[in-house]
């Protein structure tokens, strides 16, 4: 089903006597750009289930007052491994997945500009995450003191020093994300260059897909933060194994040194997780809409101010540890600045949607339901940037609520949303319409009934990360609703793996073109054969296909 | 209906090697922008132990080794663009000669400052950051080093020709951005730290 076209670069012989093992073979030793995306999806979704278990953990504990399901010592592991994971393992595998797909196929390139490096990236990270799970079999070493690290996922100094982070589990934390954070930066690398170079005739870069540009700004970030992350490790692995004092106070170190450290890259990241949820949305809604994108142009200036401005606001996380009035009020203005270009996106997108047709699909639905929810996150953001309003709340579950708004409500939403709308493009087959409705309104329900009410926690005092509370608080209510809401997200989530399950038994054939769309990669069949186009496609506008589809309108009349 | 023409992405010379080795360069300078800022921050903060100004002295020679490779690295690649090869050879030759020689007066500023004033990565801050920053460029110049004699040994084995200028030239960039780096590092460690 490959290729329509019968010519085929592959060395392996199709559908002929081929084992399981040389289907493992081939897929291990690939250096193809969408096998490596198929594999960052997967391998990332795998995380996903490991990380969400160990928040549904974490809800069961707190799901009523004083209980002793879990204790605490595992508590601080869990909640370490489930930010980590999802940060680290989750988000930004499945980002770079679907660059690594997308990119090429949306640009009219045959493969990424360096496949090989393009493979190294991927197995670092594989091997990365397995280095951080280790920790759960290996780290008990020297000391016997833990398994899985247990510092959070920010890793505050001095908590990290050996004097309290005996035995390694530390050790894997910093080794697991320093050897995937290779992989990341690689990947970075690649799509930088393949969307500056790799671009087929036409494809200027006032026309390439805004999925592009946006990962383009991603990238930048990638490349810009994560070395960043890297040196600060680097520099922990020296205090922790050669003695040395970065960060130990004793000797005159500085541990908000590594706050400032961690957060120039933590903040970055969040954007490196975010902004591929915009590209997904700048995708999937005017195909549904059926419409043009409103405001290209402007959508691209945004991102490109998004991702400078993301780079200044990194204190806004620090307002608590008495960073003084200049400081905070500098971070706290940057930090509202970042509302601007972010508030002319969702606009964007609405506007898109204004007088469009709208069809109420699976990752419409997903794509909607974003907007309100990144909305709503922005809202919390910007309060939480005023310092005063931090003082009263950081560490809280409000922080809590904000950031899972974000990371859920806007990145996990368009991940859905992008799985069904580019899995018909992956594997040729539709996911069916019925399971995925049942996935979107379960996990919807879910989510809202977990996070919204997590605000009211966190308003009313609760802490973030305690492993529980005493029944007095009145906080119990709300953590029994926030906690029933993990059991609709858990059902949507096997909902969702349900599909994709039955999409690869029923087989219902998607075509090439399944949501009648106007981007490059609906242009070739489904899957892809491997070499993507069989001549290099000529572009005329930012639509090539309604070009093609509608040759007594083109879109290069009007542009 | 007139089609409007379709043009080739025409980037110049801006193939993918040059956009990705100056994504790299662009990594790795964030990468040693923390460990710059590192240093800078904690400049006279050590309690104890030797300090900066009483045992560091200012590498003349090691500096100019390197930059003055600098030079012989561009000089290879023009000779091997225009098929020159043993004279190829021998400015790669002196380039590497020159690196290694870099190495070599760390090694001895090295060894003094741990045998005779007993500065160690442990002792207090200053050995922290100076043995770390320093350690990481002289990493760099390492791999550097690996590279270039690889090339070296490509040519002499007839290898490398003149079609193959640019990727040799990709390594000189690498080259030179390891140069540029230690002129940071010497002004932040031996100028501005002393
Ligand atoms: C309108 C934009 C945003 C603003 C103004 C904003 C503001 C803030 C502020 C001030 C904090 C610190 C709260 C505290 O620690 O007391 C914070 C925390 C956080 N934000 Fe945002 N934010 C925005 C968007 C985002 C986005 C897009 C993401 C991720 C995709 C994100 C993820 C996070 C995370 C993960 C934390 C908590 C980190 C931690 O303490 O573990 N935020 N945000
Ligand atoms: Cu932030």
């Amino acid at each position: 089903m490959a290729s329509s076209e019968g010519l085929s670069v592959s060395t392996v012989p199709k559908d002929v006597d081929r084992t399981w093992l040389d289907h493992m073979h081939e897929w291990v030793s690939t250096v193809d750009h969408k096998r490596l995306g198929v594999l960052y999806i997967f391998s990332g979704l795998f995380f996903f289930i490991l990380g969400g278990l160990e928040a549904t953990a974490m809800r069961a504990q707190l799901a009523i007052p004083a209980n002793d399901l879990v204790e605490p010592a595992e508590f601080n592991r869990l909640f370490t491994m489930h930010g980590t994971t999802m940060v680290f393992l989750v988000g930004m595998p499945i980002v770079t997945g679907f660059g690594n797909y997308l990119i090429p196929l949306m640009i009219g390139a045959r493969d990424m500009a360096f496949p090989r490096l393009n493979a190294w990236g991927f197995w670092m990270f594989f091997f990365g995450g397995i280095v951080l799970y280790m920790s759960y079999f290996a780290s008990m070493g020297l000391y016997g003191a833990g398994t899985a690290p247990d510092v959070g996922w920010f890793a505050y100094s001095p908590l990290t020093g050996r004097a309290f982070s005996r035995g390694n589990a530390t050790d894997y934390w910093i080794l697991g994300i320093l050897i995937s954070g290779f992989g990341s930066m690689s990947g970075a690398i690649n799509m930088l260059t393949t969307t500056l170079t790799m671009r087929c005739p036409g494809m200027t870069m006032r026309r390439i897909p805004l999925f592009v540009w946006m990962m383009l700004v991603v990238s930048f970030l990638m490349l810009l933060a994560l070395p960043v992350l890297t040196a600060a490790q680097v520099m922990l692995l020296f205090d922790r194994f050669l003695g040395a004092h970065f960060f130990d106070t004793q000797a005159g170190g500085d541990a908000v040194l590594w706050q400032h450290f961690f957060w120039f890259f933590g903040h970055p990241e969040v954007y490196i997780l975010i902004v591929p949820g915009f590209a997904y949305a700048s995708e999937i809604i005017p195909v549904f809409s059926r419409k043009v994108i409103f405001g290209y142009v402007t959508m691209v200036a945004a991102s490109i101010c998004i991702g400078l401005v993301a780079v200044g606001v990194w204190a806004h996380h620090m307002f608590t540890v008495g960073m003084g009035r200049g400081l905070d009020i500098w971070f706290a203005i940057i930090t509202m600045v970042v509302g601007i270009p972010t508030g002319i996106k969702l606009f964007n997108w609405i506007a898109t949607m204004y007088g469009g047709k709208i069809r109420f699909r699976v990752p419409m639905l997903f794509a909607i339901a974003f907007i309100g929810q990144f909305l709503l996150a922005g809202l919390t953001g910007i309060m939480l940037s005023g310092a005063p309003f931090t003082w009263q709340l950081s560490d809280s579950y409000f922080v809590v609520a904000h950031f899972h708004y974000v990371l859920i409500g806007g990145l996990l939403f368009t991940v859905f949303g992008a799985c069904y709308f580019w899995f018909p493009k992956m594997f040729g087959w539709m996911m069916s319409e019925r399971l995925g409705l049942w996935h979107f309104v379960l996990f919807f329900i879910g989510f809202h009934l977990t996070f919204t009410t997590m605000h009211i926690q966190g308003l009313l005092g609760m802490p973030r990360r305690i492993y529980t509370y005493e029944p007095d608080r009145g906080w119990a209510i709300w953590n029994a609703i926030t906690s029933a809401g993990v059991v609709l997200q858990g059902l949507g989530v096997a909902f969702f793996l349900l599909a994709i399950f039955m999409a690869f038994r029923q087989k219902k054939p998607a075509g090439p073109d399944p949501w009648d769309a106007w981007t490059l990669e609906w242009s070739t069949s489904s899957p892809p054969p491997e070499y993507n186009f069989l001549s290099l496609p000529e572009v005329r506008s930012r639509r090539p296909l309604w070009d093609l589809k509608h040759p007594e309108d083109p879109d290069w009349e009007h542009e | 209906m007139n089609q409007s023409a379709v043009e080739p992405i025409d980037m110049g010379t801006w193939n993918r090697g040059r956009v990705g080795m100056l994504c790299l360069i662009f990594g790795e300078s964030m990468f040693f922008s923390i460990f710059v800022v590192a240093y800078l921050f904690y400049i006279g903060k050590s309690g104890h132990g030797p300090q900066p100004s009483e045992v560091l002295s200012f590498p003349y020679l090691a500096t100019a080794c390197l930059l003055s490779s600098s030079i012989t690295a561009g000089l290879a690649v023009r000779f091997i663009a225009r098929s020159h090869r043993w004279l190829a050879v021998l400015v790669l030759a002196i380039t590497i000669g020159l690196g290694a020689s870099f190495i070599a007066f760390t090694a001895v500023e090295w060894y003094g400052l741990i045998v005779d004033h007993g500065l160690t990565i442990r002792t207090n801050l200053f050995g922290t950051t100076f043995y770390s920053l320093v350690g990481f460029h002289a990493a760099h110049v390492i791999v550097g080093l690996c590279m270039l004699s690889l090339i070296f040994c490509l040519l002499v084995a007839g290898a490398v020709r003149s079609e193959h200028a640019e990727r040799v030239e990709m390594v000189t960039w690498y080259w030179h951005f390891v140069d540029a780096v230690w002129i940071v590092v010497f002004s932040v460690v031996y100028i501005i730290g002393t």
